[in-house]
């Protein structure tokens, strides 16, 4: 089992648990606010757009070229952003906290 | 070749320089081909300009036929964010599960009616209906609605014939025109009633405004609704094999309908114009005129999709802009999802195979490109599971 928690742009934290699916996936099916998955994970939408806390950006790992190519022009990227439908769940992911970017 | 098969024609023109040229009714486009080209240039809307003269983005020109500005369409950030965030909300509805279960029964009952025929032709007895009655849920108006759209037929928006261009299009114009009279009278839980009902920045929408809106609601999500849904069919008819494994396995139903409007892009490109002098891929582009950010060439570019020519039903990463991108990325992309998703569950569920018996391809004609964009017409005959 891994603890992720989001944190909405309006500050609101979310902690949630699970070992399967991507981090968008269990955002979606939480609500999470700004997380809207709308090509349902395949790299095309970046309407899943999150920064990763510096200290758990170990976790997650750089993105792929092409993950960094979408989010190299969307709104407010930095160098911890990720899309989060290109992260898998695992235990890697446990405690990790994620900024939402909208 | 299969009549499913859509090839590129984009090419060797994407490869080589990674742009093509047209002739516009004597205002030219430059054609951007290369997927990062026009991604960059969709998110520079200071260079690359929505809010020029309305019809002028589009290609080709409807600066002849109307004056009405489209909305959010063509207007830039930030007001266009104004307007966008004042219709996004309208546009998710999709989402909502009560409204895809009426979506869901609008595609099952079309689906029983023409399984029950013995031929039928896609374009006009199965994709036109269904885009016109999904589309009274997008506007939120009674269904019986959908049969006078339906009636107009499919060409009603196109703008390729031109002697015929305004008289179409007034047909349009004049019905929204109505509408909203109607609704000024009558308001309800509709379309028009809510941007009746409306203010963008302290200030009530105008007519003029609204008629915008809708004529954008109405056009962006005809042809190319219909593009994806006849496509498929034909898609279908030579891949049994696909529904059935849609059946199989349904939690790929998403990425399918991706792939399927990744390949078909519905919409061949969309332009803008330039507001400096600029270069793309070394070209040099002169202040005042147009470029177009070619959808279909770029989710056809093998720099970044693996097998570009071939549908590979679950594509995991899958970057396209059929839908667009940036701040102008589809306002109905969410409800022609919901159409594509209902639409393969349903097949896969009902339909064992797909018989082609006719088909006319359409092809549009760009500079030296021809592209096939979809069908003219396509006669098929389903066959129950
Ligand atoms: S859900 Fe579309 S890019 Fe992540």
């Amino acid at each position: 089992m891994a603890k992720i928690t989001f944190i909405t742009s309006e500050n609101e934290s979310i902690t949630v648990e699970s070992n399967s699916g991507s981090v968008m996936e269990l955002a979606v099916q939480h609500n999470v606010k700004g997380i809207d998955g709308d090509c349902g994970g395949v790299c095309s939408c970046a309407t899943c757009h999150v920064h990763v806390a510096p200290e758990h950006f170990e976790k997650v790992g750089e993105a792929s070229e092409i993950e960094k190519d979408m989010l190299e022009l969307d709104d407010n990227v930095s160098d911890y952003s990720r899309l989060c439908c290109q992260m898998e769940v695992s235990e890697a992911l446990d405690g990790a906290v994620f900024h939402v970017a909208k | 070749m299969k009549k499913s098969e859509f090839p590129d024609p984009f090419k060797e023109a994407r490869e080589s320089k990674g742009f093509g040229e047209m002739d516009d009714q004597n205002d030219p486009v430059t054609m951007l081909l290369r997927l990062k080209d026009v991604r960059k240039s969709a998110h520079n809307w200071k260079t690359f300009q929505s809010g020029a003269t309305p019809g002028r983005i589009v290609v080709p020109s409807e600066v002849n036929i109307r004056d009405t500005r489209q909305i959010p369409f063509e207007v830039d950030p930030p007001l266009h964010g104004d307007y966008r965030s004042l219709v996004e909300p309208w546009f998710k509805r999709p989402l909502d599960p009560a409204y895809q279960g009426k979506l869901c029964k609008i595609i099952n009952d079309i689906v029983d009616e023409v399984l029950e025929k013995d031929t039928i032709e896609v374009v006009s007895e199965f994709s036109l209906k269904l885009q016109s009655r999904a589309l009274t849920l997008l506007l939120n108006i009674p269904y019986e609605e959908s049969e006078t759209w339906i009636n107009w037929g499919t060409h009603v928006f196109r703008s390729d014939d031109s002697a015929l261009d305004g008289d179409k299009a007034s047909i349009l114009y004049d019905y929204i025109d109505d509408q909203i009279e109607k609704a000024i009278e009558n308001p309800g839980e509709d379309l028009y009633s809510m941007l009746l009902a409306s203010e963008v920045n302290g200030k009530k929408l105008t007519k003029e405004e609204i008629k915008g809106v809708m004529i954008l609601t109405f056009a962006g999500g005809r042809d190319t609704v219909i593009n994806a849904v006849t496509n498929s069919i034909s898609y279908f008819a030579e891949h049994p094999e696909s529904l059935r494994r849609l059946q199989a396995e349904p939690e790929i139903r998403g990425k399918a309908v991706e792939e399927l409007i990744r390949y078909f892009a519905p919409l061949t490109h969309m332009g803008r114009v330039v507001t400096e002098d600029t270069t793309v891929c070394e070209h040099a582009i002169k202040n005042d005129s147009r470029i177009s950010l070619c959808w279909a060439s770029a989710n056809r570019d093998e720099k970044v999709f693996e097998n570009p020519n071939e549908v590979v039903l679950d594509r995991k990463i899958n970057p396209h802009i059929s839908f667009g991108f940036s701040h102008h990325n589809c306002l109905g992309a969410t409800h022609a999802r919901q159409i594509m998703n209902i639409l393969l569950a349903t097949l896969a569920e009902k339909v064992k195979s797909i018989d082609i018996l006719e088909a006319e391809e359409n092809i549009e004609e760009w500079g030296e490109f021809r592209r096939k964009v979809g069908f003219e017409q396509i006669k098929v005959k389903f066959n129950a599971n």
